[in-house]
């Protein structure tokens, strides 16, 4: 049962990056985009990782649609019709594909019995045995992240901030304009509109 | 225009006055639930970031700046930082290492759990500032 689940959420998983990659409609491709990260969510919960799912679910689905979306109204609605696929390109392209393929073939399989984790268990034991005792948090998961390894999380959340930032010095968080001040339905936001049907419908 | 707009936007705006409480309280529960069941300050501050993104995205962007300003934001996203990097400090101030909870109470998972309930909030409050920010900037731009 479980078997048949994986198969049909990666099934899918394969013909949404397909549509995206078919799909000229950009807006399209984002909703695509919110699809492959639930999916993805899924096959998460499928593994027993609900923390990841909850992560994916709340962050590819959610807000990277939203950003998207707004990264949208920077731009056109359609893709640009290319003319022709150059042929250097195509190459790059797989030999990147083909690398990154041959870097998975390192990694242990899913499950496998055989792999270092499983074969040396002492470290994975030792949180999932002692992590209640010496933290008393039932969520393994949480105790590693804030406690045993806290100086990690530190560091993500410091590149969260970091990440914040950048974004807000390079496109700035408040608009220095003068109809700024006023409320929503302030004439500096009407123009906007028609000017964008119009290059639409042209 | 616009009024013929917000007449019909009515139902929209009245039922996401209905769900922003509760999107809310979910992203709380998740935030000091995290002990027990799945989730963290990382999930709890994306969710309650976007209690303030579908306010702006119904409401427009003016109203959602007005309840929480982007000079907020700023101050915000660094104290989510500097509450987390305080707890180390603050640990190693008692005699402990960076981050080592036990020394906070008598008993050492109390200090555990105190420890790691500074740690998440730390960290929920410099993602629901972070994520609230970026979709300031992005949305702000026509």
């Amino acid at each position: 049962m479980e078997l048949l689940v994986t198969v049909v959420l990666l099934t899918f998983l394969v013909a949404i990056v397909v549509g995206i990659i078919v799909l000229r409609d950009l807006l399209a491709a984002i909703i695509l985009l919110g699809m492959y990260s639930l999916v993805a969510a899924g096959v998460f919960v499928v593994m027993d990782a609900v923390d990841v799912a909850f992560t994916e679910a709340a962050v590819g689905c959610g807000i990277s649609t939203i950003l998207f979306l707004g990264a949208l109204s920077f731009t056109r609605h359609e893709q640009k019709p290319r003319g022709h696929d150059s042929l250097v390109a195509v190459v790059f392209v797989v030999l990147t594909g083909a690398l990154l393929i041959y870097g998975t073939l390192d990694m242990p399989y899913y499950g496998d019995p055989q792999s270092p984790a499983q074969t040396h268990p002492e470290l994975t034991q030792h949180y999932l045995y002692t992590s209640m005792d010496e933290t008393g948090m039932p969520n393994a998961v949480t105790s590693v992240l804030a406690s045993y390894r806290g100086y990690d999380t530190l560091g993500e959340t410091v590149v969260v901030f970091t990440a914040g930032i950048a974004v807000l010095s390079l496109l700035g968080l408040i608009r220095r304009r003068p109809e700024d001040e006023t409320p929503d339905d302030a004439p500096g936001d009407v123009p906007a509109l028609p000017k964008n049907d119009s290059e639409r419908t042209s | 225009m616009k009024l013929y707009e917000r007449q019909r936007h009515r139902v929209l705006q009245i039922v996401t006055k209905l769900i922003i409480p509760f999107v809310m309280l979910f992203a709380l529960y998740v935030q000091f639930h995290g002990d027990y069941g799945p989730g963290g300050g990382f999930q709890a501050g994306v969710i309650f970031a976007s209690a303030f993104i579908l306010h702006g995205l119904i409401f427009g962007l003016q109203r959602t700046r007005q309840v929480i300003t982007p000079t907020a934001l700023r101050i915000l996203m660094a104290l989510g930082v500097l509450i987390y990097l305080g707890t180390g400090i603050y640990s190693m101030l008692l005699g402990g290492n960076l981050l080592d909870y036990n020394v906070f109470a008598h008993d050492g998972k109390h200090g555990q759990h105190w420890g790691i309930f500074a740690v998440e909030l730390g960290v929920g409050v410099t993602v629901t500032a972070v994520m609230i920010s970026l979709f300031y900037s992005f949305a702000s731009k026509r």
